[in-house]
C-alpha cells in the first residue's frame, strides 16, 4: 500500500520534471546556441588575427588586447560613448519625468500627448536619422533657416566635430523620451493619491511634494529607467551610422564602440579585433550595472 | 485656499503642445520634402515650406528602382516570425521557470538572467558564422535567427505567471487536467495582456534593428525597410526628396499599426516595464 502511494508521487514528480524540461527546452537550447555558444567563442576569436577572406585565422594570444589598448581610435570611441550616454540619459530622463509629471494630473487631452511622444519610438531609426540629417543641413536644412530668421549664423550640424556628437544626442534624445515618459508614468500612477492629498492639508507646495513624495516613491521606476537608458546608450550604432560616413571629419569625434565594432568585424573584416572590442564594451557595461547596483542601495526606495 | 507656486494650467499646456510640435515636426518636414521638387527642397530664398506642386513622382522614381514589395515582405515575415517564435517559446519556458519544480530549474533561469545582461553584439560575429557555414545568408530564416528564442521574453511572461493565484492549479488538477492542459487551457489565457506586449516589443525591435540585416542579407532583394534605407542613402545622397519619399514608405507601415494599436503599444511598454 505505502509503496503504491510512493510510486504514484514519484511518478507525479517524474512527471512535472518531464513537462519541466519539455516546456524549457527550445528556450534553452537556442539560448546555448544563439548566446552561450557565441559568448564564449567571442572570447576565443578575439585571440586570432582574422585574415583577409579564404586566408583562415592566425593564434595571436592577447595581441588584439594590446593593440587595443594602444589604439586612439578605440580610446575615442571609449570616451564618445561614454559622452553620449552622458548628454543622452540626464537630459532625457529629466525631459520624460517633467512630461510624465504634467501628465499624471487631472489634465486634458493626456492620451493624445501620450500618443504623440510615443511616436519617434516607432519609426526607424534608418529613416527618422535621415530627416534629422535634412534638417541639420548646413545649406538648406530648415534649423539652419530658422537660425537665418532670428539673425544666427549657419552652423554645420553634422560636419563640425565639435557639434557632431550633440546633434547626434539630441536625435537619440528626441527619439527616447516618449518610451522613458510612458515608463515613468505607470509608476507615478502606483503611488497613492492619499499622499498628496495628506500633505497637501500640511500644506506642502508643489515643489516640495515632488521632492518628498514622488521621487522617493518613483525611484524604483527610475532605477529600471536609468539603468536600461544607460545600456542603451553604451550600445548606440544606428543614428551614428546612419549620420556620419568613415570619411566624415566627424568621424573620430563620433565614432561609437559598436560602430568601431562593426567598421572592423564586417568592413574589414577583422573579426578578431572586432570580437576583442565587443568585449572591451562587455567589460564595461558590466563594470557601470554593478557600480548601479551597489549605488541602488542609497537612493532607490522599495515600498 | 491660496496656491501661488502652483503652475497655470495654460502654461503646462502651452510647454506640452510645443514639445509634441517637436516631436512630430520632423515627421512633417519629411512628408512635405517627400512631394517637393529637389530645386524648392533647397531653395532657400525664398524658403518653401509647402511644395507648390506635389511631386508623386518622387515616389514613383523610388518605389521603381526599389523593390518596395520585396522590402514590405521580407521586413514583415521577419517581424511576424520573430513574433510568433518569442510569444510560443517564451510562454512555455516561463511558465515552467514560474510554476513547476524540476531539477536544473535555477540555474536554467540563471541562463536567461544572464543572457539579459549581456549587449547583444557579442553575439552577432557567431550567429554571422553560423548562418553563413549554414549557407543561409539572404534568406528570411537569417533574418528571423537571432530572435529565435527571447531570454527577455522568457523574463517578462515568468513575471506574469508568477502573479496568477496557485488555487488555479489545483483546480485544473482536481478536474483531471495534466500539467500541459493545465499550461495551454487555463494559465495561457490569463497572461494575454504579457503576450501582447511581448510581441509588440518583438515587433518593434525587430522592425527597427539594422545592423543584423545590414550584415546578414547584403543581397537588396533580401534586405528589409531598415537596412534598404542605409543602402539608398549611399546611393541617393543628394536627392533628398528621394530619400525622404523612401523614408514615409520605409516607416508607414509600423505607424499605421500604431495608430491601430496605440493602446496595447503603450500599454504593452507600460506593464512590461513595471514587471521588469
Amino acid at each position: 500500500m505505502n509503496k503504491q502511494i510512493a510510486r504514484r508521487i514519484s511518478k507525479q514528480t517524474w512527471g512535472e520534471w518531464s513537462w519541466g524540461w519539455f516546456l524549457i527546452a527550445p528556450t534553452i537550447i537556442g539560448l546555448v546556441v544563439l548566446n552561450i555558444i557565441p559568448i564564449i567563442q567571442t572570447a576565443y576569436l578575439s585571440l586570432f588575427k582574422s585574415g583577409d577572406f579564404g586566408r583562415g585565422n592566425i593564434y595571436v594570444g592577447l595581441d588584439n588586447y594590446r593593440k587595443m589598448f594602444s589604439d586612439v581610435q578605440v580610446w575615442h570611441s571609449v570616451g564618445n560613448t561614454l559622452l553620449y550616454a552622458l548628454l543622452v540619459v540626464p537630459t532625457s530622463i529629466a525631459i520624460s519625468l517633467i512630461v510624465a509629471v504634467f501628465l499624471n494630473g487631472k489634465i486634458r487631452g493626456k492620451s493624445i500627448y501620450r500618443t504623440i511622444y510615443f511616436i519617434p519610438m516607432i519609426a526607424a531609426p534608418a529613416a527618422v536619422t535621415m530627416v534629422w540629417r535634412w534638417l541639420y543641413n548646413e545649406h538648406f536644412g530648415l534649423i539652419n533657416y530658422l537660425l537665418s530668421r532670428i539673425g544666427a549664423d549657419a552652423v554645420d550640424w553634422v560636419g563640425n566635430p565639435k557639434l557632431s556628437l550633440i546633434s547626434i544626442a539630441i536625435i537619440g534624445i528626441w527619439s527616447v523620451i516618449g518610451y522613458n515618459m510612458v515608463l515613468l508614468l505607470a509608476g507615478l500612477q502606483e503611488i497613492p493619491k492619499d499622499f498628496y492629498e495628506a500633505s497637501d492639508i500640511d500644506g506642502a507646495s508643489r515643489f516640495r511634494q515632488f521632492f518628498v513624495i514622488t521621487l522617493p516613491l518613483l525611484s524604483p521606476t527610475l532605477f529600471f529607467v536609468v539603468v536600461t537608458s544607460i545600456i542603451q546608450a553604451m550600445q548606440v550604432f544606428d543614428v551614428i551610422y546612419m549620420m556620419i560616413d568613415v570619411t566624415s571629419p566627424a568621424y573620430e569625434h563620433t565614432v561609437s564602440l559598436v560602430y568601431l565594432f562593426y567598421n572592423n568585424s564586417f568592413k574589414y573584416s577583422n573579426k578578431g579585433y572586432g570580437s576583442a572590442i565587443v568585449i572591451l564594451l562587455l567589460a564595461i557595461i558590466l563594470i557601470i550595472t554593478f557600480i548601479q547596483m551597489r549605488a541602488q542601495k542609497k537612493w532607490v526606495n522599495y515600498m | 485656499m491660496v496656491r501661488t507656486n502652483r503652475m497655470p494650467r495654460y502654461f503646462v499646456h502651452l510647454l506640452l503642445v510645443v514639445g509634441a510640435i517637436l516631436m512630430i515636426m520632423p515627421f512633417v518636414w519629411m512628408l512635405l520634402t517627400s512631394f517637393k521638387s529637389v530645386t524648392e527642397s533647397t531653395s532657400m530664398n525664398p524658403f518653401v515650406f509647402f511644395p507648390s506642386v506635389w511631386k508623386w513622382e518622387n515616389y514613383s522614381e523610388v518605389l521603381r528602382q526599389n523593390n518596395f514589395p520585396r522590402l514590405y515582405w521580407n521586413t514583415f515575415a521577419m517581424v511576424a516570425l520573430r513574433v510568433v517564435c518569442s510569444i510560443v517559446f517564451s510562454a512555455m519556458a516561463a511558465y515552467a521557470f514560474a510554476r513547476l519544480k524540476f531539477p536544473g530549474r535555477n540555474f536554467f533561469f540563471g541562463l536567461v538572467l544572464f543572457q539579459m545582461m549581456v549587449p547583444t553584439q557579442i553575439f552577432i560575429i557567431p550567429q554571422y558564422l553560423m548562418v553563413d557555414s549554414l549557407g543561409m545568408r539572404n534568406t528570411i530564416f537569417a533574418l528571423l535567427f537571432p530572435g529565435l528564442v527571447s531570454a527577455f521574453g522568457t523574463f517578462l511572461l515568468r513575471q506574469f505567471f508568477m502573479g496568477l493565484p496557485k488555487e488555479l492549479e489545483e483546480a485544473a488538477k482536481l478536474d483531471g487536467c495534466n500539467i500541459g492542459q493545465t499550461f495551454v487551457r487555463i494559465m495561457l489565457p490569463l497572461v494575454r495582456s504579457g503576450m501582447v506586449a511581448l510581441g509588440i516589443f518583438t515587433a518593434l525591435f525587430a522592425f527597427k534593428d539594422l545592423m543584423w540585416p545590414m550584415i546578414v542579407n547584403t543581397n537588396s532583394n533580401a534586405a528589409t525597410l531598415s537596412s534598404a534605407l542605409a543602402k539608398i542613402q549611399g546611393a541617393y545622397s543628394v536627392d533628398y526628396p528621394e530619400l525622404m519619399a523612401a523614408s514615409v514608405l520605409a516607416i508607414v507601415p509600423m505607424l499605421i499599426l500604431y495608430v491601430i494599436f496605440q493602446k496595447q503599444f503603450i500599454e504593452g511598454v507600460a506593464t512590461s516595464g513595471g514587471k521588469l
